[in-house]
This record gives structure tokens, C-alpha cells and sequence, in this order.
């Protein structure tokens, strides 16, 4: 099969593959029918993610068609369509029956799981496509995937919704939600919201469905904010902009109730504090930049809550804890437990509370995948988001 | 020219470096033992012993003890444990056990280089749902003993297990050499083998990332 693969800093190539098979009773082969690039995927590409290896077949976000399933999975059946979490869940441990599937003890094997217990003090789950800190399975950039625990994870979209209106269940839409969320809303709450990507959009329009009285967007790309402003958040860019000075006017002096950064590791921005951060990462004296953490924080009102889906890997100095604590700031993070919101999430969908399709830019073949990537990369204020089809490559490739 | 230039130069930073540092290592090793005089005597604490920092006997690569949680019921969790003859789909090195009778089992393990090395084990204690022991023979080349204990996990959450496991790598040159093999940070490989029979148990299979059948041992 044709399968898009890493081979280091800003060098991704679609290569053949072997055609991947059921290992396991639990097992399902996918083949892929539409699969997405995903902001954490810049990180790999720009090799700021540990444990990666040259041919990795990268890819979390993807849907596609059931051809083979397992002795020991009775609920699908081949021909049904699928999107498939980005996330490994085996639904049987003590953390995928509190609905914490993001925990799941049981998804990265065993050999693999001494690294992040070695860097975080305990193993993460297994995730498609994403290092081997998450088990080194293959990605969903390719034609098919092979889905363990594929009994637990996998939402069937029986209705023939077409594929751009679900895909992003897979990670970005839950992540979004879940974001929003972990603001825990009440009437009135001002949330203001760093980076206007694709899981700062869905954080966006969640947090809007759940009560929110205003929600501002902060980012740089004119076209991004222009997009949170069709969602109905108040733009802030922060180019132009002081960012606290204008959270604070724009909120009476009190601050947003609840912050979300929804950029993490890499963070831009003109701050000393970011200049010194890339200075260190740069030297390899600090894994994680960090700037629009410590803005949150600082501009969170007393007593808020910081959430935190922004994905960081290490360590960040200049962590503000004298604000954290001195304010009485409540903060939530985790990957996303992508089981536990899509049937929810895919009932909004259906019923149109949720629009998913403004966010896609480009849909190119699997082929064009090292092309997308630079545009995702270099081009961010057009390029919003990419999806790939293999399936296209047939009259166009 | 240039370059062995460069070269001796770092040399000799280098080395002052070394002796800085190998100098201030010895005062603050001084300083601990001074410190230490007056606390010698340990403390009672409930710290299993191979968490100790000053472990005594407890040598890491003759011993290994880690402890995991399965979410499965005591009586089947010790019923699984009991059947040694699963034991190659979890643990690493391990070819086969059959079981001879009650309570021997003739075990299989991979030695250095693509050999095998084979020895007896007997149960020495057989307290159901509570703890299972064995020991190899007297003769084994690798002499090795095992005790793996089974208590309730707090508020239903499962099965709390505990593995000490302890090789004797005196049993001549083949082994000394397993027995190195199984050393190979053998608290981390237990912890392995533990937790691929926590999957096994809680999921019914062992996971791995492998795209196609045949590459075994997740």
C-alpha cells in the first residue's frame, strides 16, 4: 500500500509499504477513505517529539471502510464505515471504565510503555501515528490501518453523512469540546481562547454552545480570526494588540473566567519570555515554549480555570506558580478521551449545532502528502486545514 | 594543526573538569557520611525493602520485585498465574513450560546466542488465591525461585500482585550468561511481563504495534 512516512525534520515521503493485517482478536483493517493533517503533526514534523523513527507511517485523524475484522470483535462487520479515535482504548481497564480513555493501561505495549513512564512517572496510552512514546503503531496517512481494540473505539456513521462532516471526530472536534469543558462554564463567563487553530475554532464554537456570554479569540493569521468571528467569538490579534490590557478592558477589569491554550508547544509570539524560552529550547535546556501558558495564567481572572489542551512534551521553565496558586486557579488538561463525546458530538453534527466543514482549506491525494505538509507548515493563515484522500489519487495523482 | 589543537585543549579542560568534579563528589560524600553517623539506625517503615535507597542484601540483578493492579477478580487471577504453561506468551525469554505433574514444570528459556537452556521448577508453597512459589532444581544452570503474591486492590478495583523473582547466576559458564540475559535491568523486564499479563487478563490479548502477524511479544 502507499503510506505517507517520516524521515526526519521537514522530510516526509509517501513510500509503498507492506499491506498491514489483523495481529490481534480485537483487531480491524480500516481502508482509508479521507484522513487529515493535525497540528500536533507539525510537531513531529518540525522534530520537536522524541522517539521517532525514520518510515514511521505518521497520521491520528481518519476515517474510512471496514475490510477485515477479527475473531474477537463482534460489533463491526466489514462495510461498515467507520471514524476512528485517534486515541488507543482497550475499554476494559480501570481507567477506560471511569471514561478515561486517554489513560487506558493497556494500549501501548508493554516495551514501549517504559519510556513515558520513565518521562512522565507513568506509561500513556497508545495513539495512531504519533512516536513511539505512544506505541509506535502505524498511522491513518495511508490506505489502510490496522485498528487495535477496534470493538471500543470506532463510531459507524450508518446515515451516509459524507466523510468531511464526521473526519474530525476522530481528534479535533472532541478536543475542542473537551477544552471547552474543562472551562467548566457558568452564565456569564467571558472564556478567552489562545490560538485559532483547528482545536481553538472547536473550542470556540463549544464553549459558545455551552453558555458562554462571550468568547475571545486571540491568534495572529488574519484569516483565522476572521474565521473565529464567523463562529461569533471577539477577535484579539496579538500583533497589534497588548493581549492582557485588552482581556482586562474587555472583560471590566475582572479578567476572563476561564482561559484555554489551545497552542502548546511551540508557541509564537514577540514576548522576552518567548525569546528566552526559544533561546533554551534551541539549546536543548527546555523541551516546551511556553509563552502563551504563562500569558493565560497571568490574565486569568482570581479563582478561573486554565484548560489546557495546547500538547506539550517536557519541561517549561518561568512556570507562573506564584499566579497559579496566589489566585486560587483551577487547571485541567489531558489528551482527549475521543470515546467517551462521539456520540454526542455526532448527534450535533447531524442535527447541524455543529458546523465541522468551514475548516477545510485543501483536500489533496495521499500523494500530494509531503506538499500539504509545507503548506500546512509555512502557509498557516490560508491553509487551515488539509485533508488528504487516498482515494483521489486515481484521477489526479 | 588546528584540530589537535582544539582537541588537547578541550583535553585539558576536560580534565579539570573531572577532577572538580571528582573532588567536589568527595566532600559531599564526607559531608553524607558525617550525617548519616547519627541515623544509622533504621527506621521502622512500611516501604517495600527494594524501594530503600540503601538496599543491604537487596542486590537489583539477582532480585526483582515490582507490584501491578489487574482489574479482574483474586481467584481468577491467581487461577491464570497458576497455569504455568501460559507464561511463554508473556514473559521474554521464555520458550515453553510444560507442566510434569502437581506441582513440577520443565521450563524452556532462550540463553545467550541463540541457545536454549533447560531446567526444572517445583512448587514449594500453594496457598490458593494468596501466593504461588516455586524454585528450581538443585542442578538448574540457572538457578532461580520465584513468589508471586495475590491480595484485593482498595474500593473494587481488582487484584493487587507481587512478584519477587531471584536468579543464582553461579550455575557454571551458560548460566552466568543467562542469567545476564534476564539481568538486563531485570526490575524493568519484570514490570513488563507484568503488565503484559495485565493486558492479557483485562483485555484478552497482549498489545502491540506490529502492522502483521508473526513479530510475537508486544
Amino acid at each position: 500500500m502507499r503510506a505517507l512516512t517520516w524521515h526526519g525534520k521537514h522530510d516526509v515521503r509517501v513510500e509503498t509499504v507492506p499491506d498491514p493485517q489483523i495481529v490481534n482478536p480485537r483487531d480491524a483493517i480500516i481502508k482509508v477513505t479521507s484522513t487529515a493533517i493535525c497540528g500536533s503533526d507539525l510537531h513531529l514534523y518540525d522534530g520537536v517529539i522524541p522517539t521517532m523513527r525514520p518510515g514511521d507511517i505518521l497520521g491520528h485523524e481518519f476515517m474510512g471502510e471496514v475490510v477485515d475484522v477479527g475473531r474477537g470483535n463482534t460489533r463491526l462487520k466489514r462495510g461498515d464505515r467507520v471514524v476512528v479515535p485517534f486515541v488507543i482504548a482497550c475499554g476494559n481497564c480501570f481507567f477506560c471504565r471511569r471514561q478515561q480513555f486517554a489513560a487506558c493501561d493497556n494500549s501501548n505495549p508493554a516495551y514501549k510503555a517504559d519510556i513515558s513512564q520513565m518521562l512522565y512517572g507513568h506509561h500513556m496510552c497508545g495513539f495512531f501515528g504519533y512516536s513511539h512514546l505512544t506505541g509506535g503503531y502505524a498511522g491513518g496517512q495511508a490506505e489502510y490501518v490496522r485498528v487495535p481494540f477496534s470493538d471500543v473505539g470506532p463510531i459507524v456513521i450508518d446515515d451516509g453523512m459524507e466523510d468531511d462532516r464526521v473526519l474530525f471526530l476522530s481528534d479535533i472536534l472532541p478536543t475542542g469540546w473537551m477544552a471547552a469543558e474543562n472551562c467548566e462554564i457558568e452564565e456569564g463567563d467571558t472564556v478567552a481562547v489562545w490560538g485559532c487553530g483547528p482545536v481553538g475554532l472547536f473550542a470556540i464554537q463549544s464553549a459558545l454552545i455551552m453558555g458562554a456570554a462571550q468568547v475571545i479569540a486571540i491568534d495572529h493569521y488574519p484569516h483565522r480570526l476572521e474565521l473565529a468571528r464567523k463562529l461569533g467569538a471577539k477577535t484579539v490579534n496579538y500583533r497589534n494588540t497588548r493581549v492582557y490590557e485588552a482581556l482586562m478592558e474587555m472583560t471590566g477589569g475582572i479578567g476572563p473566567d476561564a482561559v484555554i491554550d489551545a497552542v502548546g508547544l511551540e508557541s509564537h509570539g514577540f514576548a522576552p519570555d518567548n525569546l528566552y524560552d526559544y533561546a533554551k529550547q534551541s539549546l536543548r535546556l527546555e523541551t516546551d515554549r511556553s509563552h502563551v501558558l504563562r500569558e493565560a495564567l497571568y490574565a486569568c481572572r482570581k479563582g478561573g480555570r486554565v484548560s489546557v489542551p495546547g500538547v506539550y512534551g517536557g519541561f517549561v521553565d518561568k512556570f507562573p506558580v506564584g499566579a497559579f496558586m496566589q489566585k486560587g486557579l483551577t487547571m485541567r488538561t489531558g489528551q482527549t478521551h475521543v470515546q467517551k463525546y462521539l456520540s454526542g458530538l455526532l448527534e450535533m453534527i447531524r442535527d447541524n449545532r455543529i458546523n465541522t466543514t468551514f475548516l477545510i482549506s485543501h483536500r489533496m491525494p495521499l500523494e500530494k502528502g509531503p506538499d500539504a505538509y509545507r503548506k500546512f507548515a509555512f502557509e498557516q493563515n490560508e491553509t487551515t486545514k488539509v485533508v488528504l484522500k487516498p482515494g483521489m489519487e486515481a484521477r489526479n495523482g | 594543526m588546528y584540530r589537535r589543537h582544539v582537541r588537547r585543549s578541550n583535553g585539558r579542560a576536560l580534565a579539570a573538569g573531572v577532577l572538580g568534579v571528582v573532588a567536589g563528589a568527595a566532600v559531599l560524600f564526607a559531608a553524607r557520611n558525617m550525617m548519616r553517623g547519627h541515623r544509622r539506625i533504621i527506621e521502622p517503615e512500611d516501604a517495600p525493602r527494594r524501594t530503600w535507597r540503601r538496599k543491604g542484601r537487596w542486590r537489583e540483578g539477582i532480585f526483582a520485585g515490582r507490584t501491578i493492579t489487574v482489574n479482574r477478580p483474586r481467584e481468577e487471577v491467581y487461577a491464570r498465574w497458576r497455569d504455568f504453561a501460559i507464561f511463554p506468551n508473556f514473559m521474554e525469554n521464555v520458550r515453553s513450560v510444560t507442566p510434569l505433574d502437581q506441582t513440577r514444570s520443565r521450563w524452556v528459556v532462550e540463553g545467550p546466542a541463540g541457545s536454549t537452556v533447560e531446567f526444572e521448577t517445583k512448587i514449594v508453597e500453594d496457598r490458593p488465591n494468596e501466593l504461588i512459589a516455586w524454585e528450581s532444581d538443585e542442578n538448574a544452570q540457572v538457578r532461580n525461585s520465584g513468589r508471586v503474591s495475590f491480595r484485593d486492590a482498595p474500593g473494587g478495583r481488582g487484584t493487587e500482585i507481587e512478584a519477587v523473582i531471584a536468579y543464582d547466576p553461579s550455575g557454571g559458564a551458560v548460566g552466568r550468561m543467562t542469567a545476564k540475559l534476564f539481568q538486563r535491568g531485570p526490575g524493568v523486564q519484570t514490570r513488563r511481563e507484568l503488565r503484559r499479563f495485565k493486558q492479557l487478563m483485562e483485555t484478552g490479548e497482549i498489545a502491540t504495534a506490529a502492522s502483521r502477524p508473526a513479530a510475537s511479544h508486544g
